[in-house]
């Protein structure tokens, strides 16, 4: 594998698991529980979508077959997807989307910060900017860890079963393999047991003020650097998909 | 026509009258979009720079910029999209804060983003409609991006905060 191959896939990683956790939330637009989180999760899942046409869109640069970032978005299949599996967990109820998105937005907090001082500008560029969105998602799925975990025994089952089922898909996160080591060497790629550090910490400290407990499990859920996915990959594409796939080349 | 009889200056003040689509009262130069103009022999590029990530505004500010230069006659215009140096609320002026105010939007009220922001303090803020500082915030996130929600305890009205970034 060369440099470029590696540069490609990294950021097919980190787009794609913009891309399908921004189109997760919009799941929500129009079922949100209140209105003012309905349109809260509308904001942050635009700010993923956002940022996943920078990295897409950097990513068919990079890749420099003429491909556009809407062509890798629409046009590639599951196994050619590369986000994280935990990004594509349903929503299920709210205290499920707040316990995925807490999960997913403490990794990207301090993912983002290595990322910031990447030895490629623009990769670093995209970082800068998304870190600062990215501290208001962190702080708004913070403070519904802690109203749902230490609110009534409901929300604080709901939460708590919510971590118990997500726990297993979080190891995922930290795992390195050659693309990594690769660009780590070239200062390009974040090293992933810093951020794991981080988040680890953080995530404790979180969990234990909401009274919950941090869950424990032996079962490590992996497969996305490789484009085997969970079940939910398939449906998530198919809605997303088909305009583009059945009008192919339509523009308005 | 020789497009590059236009000046810089002349081509700053002709943008100026594009105002932000979704805040019209201030215009794409005081909100900090419009970064530079360069000429290229006839080539025109423009370069942008999004507030937020997924900003929706951005594609409407494009076209406006393209529609505002065919007409004086320059037709051959790049676009280009930077994000770096990323764009922050310290970039719009004096001016255009009381702009937002007068609008009705309580302007940012320090620079850039800060630890507060993660350790869930509210900030302090003044109602635009009636000066009181008794507000409180009802969520970070409002009706575009770039705005969180609050409302007035005295005057009882809800207005948007246009948030620190």
């Amino acid at each position: 594998m060369n440099l470029q191959q590696a540069k490609f896939e990294y950021l097919l990683r980190l787009g794609d698991s913009s891309l399908i956790i921004g189109h997760r939330l919009s799941e929500w637009c129009g079922h949100g529980p209140i209105l003012e989180e309905d349109i809260a999760l509308i904001n942050i899942a635009l700010d993923f979508v956002g940022n996943a046409t920078s990295l897409l869109g950097y990513a068919a640069q990079v890749e420099g077959k003429g491909r556009t970032e809407d062509d890798l978005a629409y046009l590639r299949g599951e196994r050619e997807y590369r986000n994280l599996l935990l990004t594509e967990q349903p929503n299920g109820d709210y205290a499920a989307t707040i316990a995925r998105q807490f999960l997913y937005d403490t990794y990207t907090f301090f993912l983002y910060e290595e990322l910031k001082s990447s030895k490629d500008e623009t990769i670093a560029a995209i970082a800068v900017k998304s870190h600062k969105e990215i501290t208001y998602h962190l702080r708004h799925t913070t403070q519904w860890m802690l109203r749902l975990g230490d609110g009534t025994e409901e929300s604080h089952q709901r939460l708590q079963t919510a971590l118990n089922e997500l726990w297993m898909f979080t190891s995922e996160l930290f795992d390195m393999d050659e693309v990594d080591g690769l660009l780590i060497n070239e200062g390009i790629a974040a090293d992933l047991d810093k951020v794991k550090a981080a988040w680890e910490k953080r995530v404790n400290e979180v969990i234990t003020e909401a009274t919950l407990q941090v869950p424990v499990t032996n079962i490590k859920q992996k497969g996305s650097r490789e484009g085997k996915h969970s079940e939910h990959l398939g449906f998530l594409l198919a809605e997303m998909q088909y305009i583009p796939r059945s009008y192919p080349g339509s523009k308005w | 026509m020789n497009t590059s009889t236009y000046t810089k200056e002349q081509l700053f003040s002709l943008l100026s009258e594009i105002p932000d689509p979704e805040i019209p009262v201030i215009n794409i130069i005081e909100l900090g979009i419009l970064r530079d103009v360069q000429w290229d022999g006839s080539l025109c590029t423009v370069i942008i720079t999004p507030t937020y990530s997924g900003c929706p505004a951005m594609k409407v500010i494009e076209d406006d910029i393209r529609i505002k230069l065919n007409e004086i006659g320059i037709s051959n215009v790049k676009i280009d999209l930077v994000y770096s140096p990323a764009w922050t609320t310290d970039w719009i002026s004096d001016i255009a804060k009381e702009k937002l105010r007068a609008y009705g939007i309580a302007p940012p009220d320090h620079s850039t983003i800060d630890k507060a922001v993660l350790m869930g303090k509210a900030r302090e803020l003044k109602c635009p409609q009636c000066g009181s500082k008794n507000t409180e915030m009802i969520s970070q996130f409002g009706s575009t991006a770039c705005k969180a929600l609050y409302r007035c305890l005295d005057c009882k009205e809800p207005f948007d905060y246009f948030k620190c970034l």
